[in-house]
């Protein structure tokens, strides 16, 4: 019974994953990318995906721009927020490599630095069929708890 | 004694209680969210996307905000699911109705006035900004929606000389009945929170209203509550239209085509408008609502 339960929840982790968006000194494009995942031509209804207002109710933690240090507190907080189960994908180079930003004193650069990544989706900004590729991909990872996050719960 | 016992925890629990009544609410819901996305020229969810959503939040870990009480925290939507679950055993579908006595009516309208306050309660108690905007908008909408709910019942009830919703559902379809049917869905627009009077869960102002702070298992119970409480007002609606018809199948068949039927209203209503102000909307419910309401009480006792 209690297998049958845990199966349920596993599947039910892939097939609705909510999602929540922090801009975190972004130039906006990677941000303009996500809207169109949600709207007619991509519509990632389909895959039970949803915007979230709130990071209380969100599973995927989409992360875009270069880590600026006055967000750093924020992208904390909200990555805090979200309660676990929780993956995180860093869209466009900012959050990877700090791209054009590198090196500026202002950023960090670097999203691994202060939480754990689990996608990157490459791009100056990454097309929509590959961010909803990665909402797909971090949903199936869900399921199977692959997950950082849920990686280090299990080793606690 | 044990027989009338057992009908009601079987009409509590699976006809037409808590279990059809979720499959019921999933599948308004999901008919809801296809039927608007094929509006707007999207795909749209899979048929099985509510009752995941569920299972997921249930699946979640739970954080309680720091200075919120956990009983209340907690005890908030249990309360809310267990009126609405009872609201909904008292229903008069077709083969169902094991607990029925003069008065159930009152006693329903009480019932389903528990999930509106539950969640101005909730909206306080979790100290958040957004849920506190959300419980003030959400307390004004009860005041004005109610007038037309209330009026569509009370006339009928009036009419039919009774407070008993079983004769309700066996009363013959009059002009009456359809315009209180009318009224009724004036009414379900506010008391389902969907586009011109979707206020206190307005989530392009207020984050996600009422409930932005709650997550995991206690957000999955007021989801639930949400389908039970659609499934509850949308059958109401179909329980006036059964009377005429004798077979069970027949009932049944016309119940579940009102009830297709209210919930395409309801959502080509949530498409085809945009979000109005409080103001409005209190304004809205207090002229049209009377006017709903004169012609509801004149159509039961005179005509």
């Amino acid at each position: 019974m209690n297998g049958i339960f845990s199966k349920l929840i596993n599947i039910s982790r892939r097939r609705s994953p909510w999602v929540y968006r922090i801009n975190a000194g972004s130039c906006n494009g990677c941000d303009i990318e996500v809207a169109p995942c949600f709207s007619p031509r991509y519509d990632g209804e389909q895959i039970g995906s949803l915007l979230q207002g709130s990071p209380k109710h969100a599973d995927i933690l989409l992360i875009s721009g270069p880590i600026t240090l006055r967000a750093r507190a924020m992208v904390e907080d909200v990555y805090n927020q979200i309660p676990s189960p929780k993956a995180v994908i860093a869209l466009g180079s900012c959050p990877a490599s700090g791209n054009v930003f590198s090196g500026s004193p202002t950023i960090i650069g670097s999203a691994e630095a202060i939480i754990p990544v689990d996608l990157y989706v490459p791009g100056c900004p990454p097309r929509p069929q590959a961010i909803l590729e990665a909402i797909q991909t971090a949903a199936k990872m869900l399921e199977k708890g692959e997950t950082r996050s849920q990686k280090e719960a299990k080793n606690d | 004694m044990t027989n009338w016992w057992l009908k009601a925890i079987f009409s509590l629990l699976i006809w037409p209680g808590l279990l059809t009544g979720a499959l019921f609410g999933w599948f308004l819901l999901w008919m809801s969210r296809k039927f608007i996305a094929r509006l707007q020229g999207r795909q749209g969810p899979p048929f099985y996307q509510p009752f995941f959503d569920f299972w997921k939040l249930v699946g979640k870990k739970t954080i309680i905000p720091r200075g919120v009480n956990p009983f209340i925290f907690y005890a908030l939507p249990v309360i809310s699911l267990l009126s609405v679950v009872l609201a909904l055993a008292l229903l008069p579908v077709p083969g169902g109705n094991a607990i029925s006595f003069n008065g159930d009516l009152v006693f329903m309208i009480y019932l389903l006035e528990m999930p509106a306050l539950i969640d101005i309660l909730a909206g306080y108690v979790t100290r958040s900004v957004y849920a506190q905007v959300g419980a003030v908008r959400e307390a004004l909408l009860t005041i004005a929606y109610n007038l037309p709910f209330l009026s569509a019942l009370i006339a009928l009830a009036l009419r039919l000389k009774t407070f008993q919703l079983a004769s309700f559902a066996s009363a013959p379809i009059s002009v009456a009945t359809v315009l209180s049917a009318l009224a009724l869905f004036l009414a379900l627009l506010a008391q389902m929170k969907v586009n011109p009077f979707s206020i206190p869960n307005a989530e392009q102002e207020i984050v996600a209203g009422i409930h932005v702070e709650y997550n995991g298992l206690p957000l999955a119970l007021f989801e639930l509550t949400h389908a039970l409480e659609l499934s509850t007002l949308v059958g109401l609606i179909a329980c006036l239209f059964i009377g005429p018809f004798t077979s069970i199948w027949v009932k049944l068949l016309v119940f579940l085509l009102v009830a297709a039927l209210v919930v395409i209203l309801l959502n080509v209503a949530a498409a085809g408008t945009a979000r109005l102000k409080i103001q409005r909307a209190f304004r809205f419910y207090w002229t049209w609502g009377v006017v709903a309401a004169v012609i509801v009480f004149i159509a039961a006792l005179v005509l």
